[in-house]
């Protein structure tokens, strides 16, 4: 499980244990991701829902978002989507603000706290220049970032547990989807990765004393025209 | 028509975004559009924008309404690339507007081009900054996003262009805005410093930071840290690096950081890197311009007291 989704997860939990309710985990996956499925279960999600359809094949963001919003709207009952901001492996921060668009709903990112009381979710926002404290109705969806919470660490008997919760799989034709049409919805076709050129001057400046190295760190500053205007 | 559409808040940023837009019409054909709310439009059309949308927003900013804009924008001028600032709302914009259209998106990308085969190519970071990832679009509209001076602008000329009053009603947002709390000064200006000074775990005490503060005294500079330092340690507020903020100062000087992947992808943008480090193995020796390889608790106070001197002289 990635570091984002973990705190998704704790904070889902954390609203569970204030309010009446259960959590359910959602994902897209293949066997593997059983592991990281019951890891969510012993961390105390009740219960888990899996899209695993090997006839999907590897699906990008766009395509993705639209099998988890076909999920989502099957669950049906829900007072909160929650989860993480990005994903570290493509950056891009985008599933959240798509399945806003797809079910309509409102849409908190970059949440760093997040109550729930008398039907509403407030969450503060955690932008450049403010934090903004907003509030909505529910069912709302919610992407959190790093600060929300620190994730629990599940107890052994909790792991024990875990097994025993139930998994429901669906397949894209149990959602109401075709696979062929979902297929096509990926919309980003990656040409290549490759490791970042670092184009620098690599000067390495060793001295006798500290005070030989920072006579030649201030001659650099200077000759690099950095320490302009002052 | 095809083109590109223009949108940012940060009026800056979206005269970069301009820039780059009007480099691509070479290849896509079409023209530049862009969308302000409220005023600014001159300054646009001076920046390369063939017409510019005005709408209005009486709530100020929020997701919804501007994503209805946009779109309405969008349905006017059919472009072939939307172009969005890389500001955290300009990222929770875009791709919403993305799955409006069922079009792919690309965020916080470094380069943009035009291949010839026609298509329309991404450089961006990827799998935690420690790769750059060449992407293209299957279909069109293209959705993008670009961080702050990724792009040049043009110089500003007397350009003419057209201007469009949007005059479209705007669906009640479903979030209200509660309250909104400005950040504390410290914590805001690291993107836009023009020096900053770093900590990493070099630093054995918090009260050794000290040496950093004196340094960034005289030298006028803000203080950033690495993630241990502020996320596990919690000595700082704001740490550099993929998951914290990513600078792009005139000067980085790294103090006894290590140089992981993710603080490399933070700190890529700088124009001088300059690293102190005991250790000659060091992997932000690699990332530097000039590295001092000496102990940070002996070359910071020397830094320190030869620049203090300079200034005095």
């Amino acid at each position: 499980m990635g570091d984002l989704d973990k705190r998704a997860l704790e904070a889902a939990i954390r609203v569970k244990e204030t309010a009446v309710g259960e959590v359910i985990t959602l994902s897209v996956g293949d066997e593997k991701t059983k592991t990281t499925i019951l890891e969510a279960l012993a961390m105390g999600a009740n219960s888990a829902c899996v899209v695993n359809d090997e006839t999907l094949g590897r699906l990008d963001a766009c395509a993705t978002s639209i099998v988890l919003a076909a999920a989502i709207r099957k669950i049906g009952c829900y007072d909160l989507v929650l989860l993480g901001e990005l994903s570290m492996d493509t950056l891009s921060a985008q599933v959240g603000p798509r399945l806003s668009e797809l079910l309509d709903l409102p849409q908190m990112t970059y949440a760093r706290e997040l109550k729930l009381e008398d039907g509403k979710v407030t969450a503060v926002r955690d932008l450049e220049d403010v934090d903004e404290v907003v509030e909505a109705p529910l069912p709302s969806l919610v992407s959190v970032i790093r600060e929300i919470n620190e994730p629990r660490i599940p107890s052994l008997m909790n792991i024990m547990k875990a097994k025993k919760k139930p998994i429901i799989e669906w397949r894209a034709i149990d959602l109401g989807l075709r696979p062929e049409e979902v297929k096509a919805a990926s919309s980003i076709e990656v040409l290549d990765v490759v490791a970042p050129e670092v184009k620098r001057k690599r000067i390495v400046i060793k001295a006798e004393t500290a005070e030989q190295a920072s006579a030649k760190l201030v001659e650099a500053f200077t000759s690099e025209g950095v320490l302009e205007g002052q | 028509m095809g083109g590109v559409l223009v949108f940012s808040e940060d009026r800056e940023l979206a005269r970069q975004l301009l820039g780059k837009a009007v480099e691509l019409l070479g290849r896509l054909g079409g023209r530049v559009s862009a969308l302000t709310i409220g005023i600014g439009e001159e300054d646009l059309i001076k920046h390369g924008a063939n017409v510019v949308y005005i709408a209005n927003s009486p709530s100020g900013y929020a997701v919804e309404p501007y994503r209805t804009i946009l779109l309405e924008v969008v349905k006017r001028e059919s472009p072939d690339l939307i172009l969005v600032g890389g500001t955290k709302r300009g990222k929770e914009l875009a791709p919403r507007v993305a799955a409006a259209l069922g079009a792919g998106y690309a965020s916080d990308c470094l380069e943009l081009g035009v291949d010839d085969a026609g298509r329309l190519l991404a450089k961006r970071l990827a799998y935690g900054g420690s790769s750059i990832a060449s992407e293209t679009w299957k279909g069109r509209p293209a959705v993008a996003t670009a961080p702050a001076r990724a792009f040049q602008k043009l110089e500003p000329s007397d350009r003419k262009g057209e201007v469009v009053k949007l005059d479209i009603v705007l669906p009640e947002s479903k979030l209200r805005l509660v309250e909104s709390r400005p950040k504390r000064v410290s914590d805001a200006g690291l993107e836009n410093a023009s020096i900053i000074v770093s900590a990493g775990r070099g630093f054995k005490k918090r009260d050794d930071l000290r040496l950093l503060e004196e340094l960034a005294d005289v030298l006028g500079a803000k203080m950033g840290c690495t993630r241990p330092i502020s996320a596990d340690l919690g000595w700082m507020d704001q740490w550099v690096g993929i998951s914290g903020k990513k600078v792009s100062p005139r000067l980085y000087v790294a103090c006894g950081v290590s140089g992981t992947i993710q603080h490399a992808a933070g700190i890529r943008g700088s124009q001088l890197i300059v690293s102190i480090n005991s250790d000659e193995a060091a992997g932000i020796h690699e990332l530097s311009d000039y590295s001092v390889i000496g102990d940070i608790y002996t070359v910071l106070p020397a830094l320190t007291k030869l620049l203090r001197e300079r200034k005095r002289s």
